[in-house]
């Protein structure tokens, strides 16, 4: 995947709890990239584009991915896609980081350890609370502006939401591309989708871009579905209908 | 999480996963339970080789640590500063300090960058973001940023050492 994940846990567990707790999550984290990347000649995904494998051979870990890639794609009217090479191959990239966020955070609490937060490259599954009197205060980063932040979100406060994915253009030659017809994204700078799921929140962020214009009446239609969001259009417009975004203090004593 | 252009995947694949957030906060946290974090390298940036992949975590940046404990200094303490480990990438040596008051990371610093060519300048680029993300986010009692940026293996690499080394 290409990606930095971190892990940051809460609690302790006698002897080496802790240290086996996040063995097990980063080796599932390790799996998933073997599986996934496509950045890896060996992985189960590059082989199916090589039609070096045949679907039913593929592990029951690859095909829930394509499932869930299959049923984002359906609630975003394809603007998710696993086929957005356009060359008949299939990539889930999209929402793989997601996934992969999500097992570990199960790994964890099965652990013992189930007050967690991971952030793999951006797209955050929590577990639990952070302290016996708070819960996990999330800031969603302005692309625009190193080390700015647009806001913080609450995810306690949103229906117990156990995801928060962003996806974004990002500078220097990355560009998310519409799977319907291949044309670079452009409308959308960054896109949050907090709620349950956290696979499908990744792939619903990606096509929040991918829908420029758009997107604002593709996030009105999940509001309410057990969803919520914010966007940051390319003209500076914040988008932020069910105000999740909460103000930010530049300097604030550490009171955590 | 992007959806990239095929033509471009290659070559951020070599870029030493810069696909990512740094997010290495929490260690400079106080919290009333102990705390502990792990950054994860979740891809070789070349092909899987005998020995450790590149891009895995040396043993000394993982989490020479440990579950931290937390009890509040008594009196405000003194700044120090810790020197992470030197962190390769395909590209050259990473290697950070960061300074910490008692708990918090007030300041992180690159000592040593890749320098010449692209590397060079995504290091230009990524480590002053990264720096101002880690001080944004301390200083707003965020506990993690969601949102695409880029980051530097090495670079968190050697923040985490230096958090795990930092005296008690």
């Amino acid at each position: 995947m290409g990606t930095v994940i971190s892990l940051d846990v809460r609690g302790g567990l006698p002897g080496t709890g802790v240290a086996a707790a996040l063995d097990a999550a980063e080796s599932v984290l390790h799996d998933a990239d073997a599986m996934f990347s496509t950045y890896r000649d060996d992985s189960w995904i590059s082989r199916l584009a090589r039609r070096d494998v045949r679907p039913a051979q593929l592990p029951a870990e690859v095909l829930e991915v394509l499932a869930i890639c299959a049923e984002v794609e359906s609630l975003t009217d394809g603007l998710f896609s696993a086929r957005w090479r356009g060359d008949g191959t299939l990539d889930p990239t999209g929402l793989v980081k997601g996934w992969a966020a999500d097992r570990a955070s199960r790994v964890l609490t099965e652990h013992g350890l189930p007050d967690h937060c991971v952030n793999a490259a951006g797209d955050v599954v929590l577990g639990g609370r952070p302290g016996a009197d708070r819960s996990w205060r999330i800031g969603i980063a302005d692309p625009r502006s190193p080390g700015a932040l647009l806001g913080a979100v609450d995810p306690a406060a949103l229906d117990d939401a156990r995801a928060v994915a962003t996806s974004g253009v990002a500078e220097r030659g990355l560009h998310i591309r519409d799977p319907r017809d291949g044309r670079r994204a452009d409308g959308v700078l960054s896109a949050t989708v907090v709620g349950a799921d956290p696979a499908v929140a990744d792939g619903l962020a990606t096509a929040l871009v991918v829908a420029g214009a758009a997107a604002p009446g593709l996030l009105d239609r999940w509001r309410g579905r057990g969803w919520t969001g914010c966007l940051l259009g390319a003209d500076g417009t914040l988008s932020d209908p069910d105000r999740i975004l909460r103000p930010v203090a530049t300097s604030h004593p550490n009171n955590s | 999480m992007s959806v990239v252009s095929a033509q471009r995947t290659r070559r951020v694949a070599g870029l030493a996963g810069l696909l990512g957030t740094a997010v290495l906060l929490v260690a400079g946290k106080a919290a009333t339970a102990p705390a502990t974090h792990r950054i994860v390298l979740a891809t070789p940036s070349t092909p899987p080789q005998a020995g450790p992949a590149p891009g895995r975590p040396t043993p000394s940046a993982q989490h020479a640590g440990s579950t931290r404990h937390t009890a509040r200094p008594a009196a405000p303490a003194a700044p120090r500063t810790v020197l992470g480990q030197p962190e390769n990438n395909p590209y050259g040596v990473v290697q950070v300090k960061v300074t910490l008051v008692g708990r918090r990371i007030t300041d992180v610093r690159a000592v040593q960058l890749p320098s010449g060519g692209r590397s060079g300048e995504i290091a230009a680029y990524a480590v002053p973001r990264l720096r101002s993300e880690v001080l944004a986010a301390q200083s707003a009692s965020i506990d993690s940023v969601s949102g695409a940026s880029y980051t530097s293996e090495g670079y968190a690499r050697s923040v985490q050492s230096a958090l795990d080394a930092a005296p008690r």
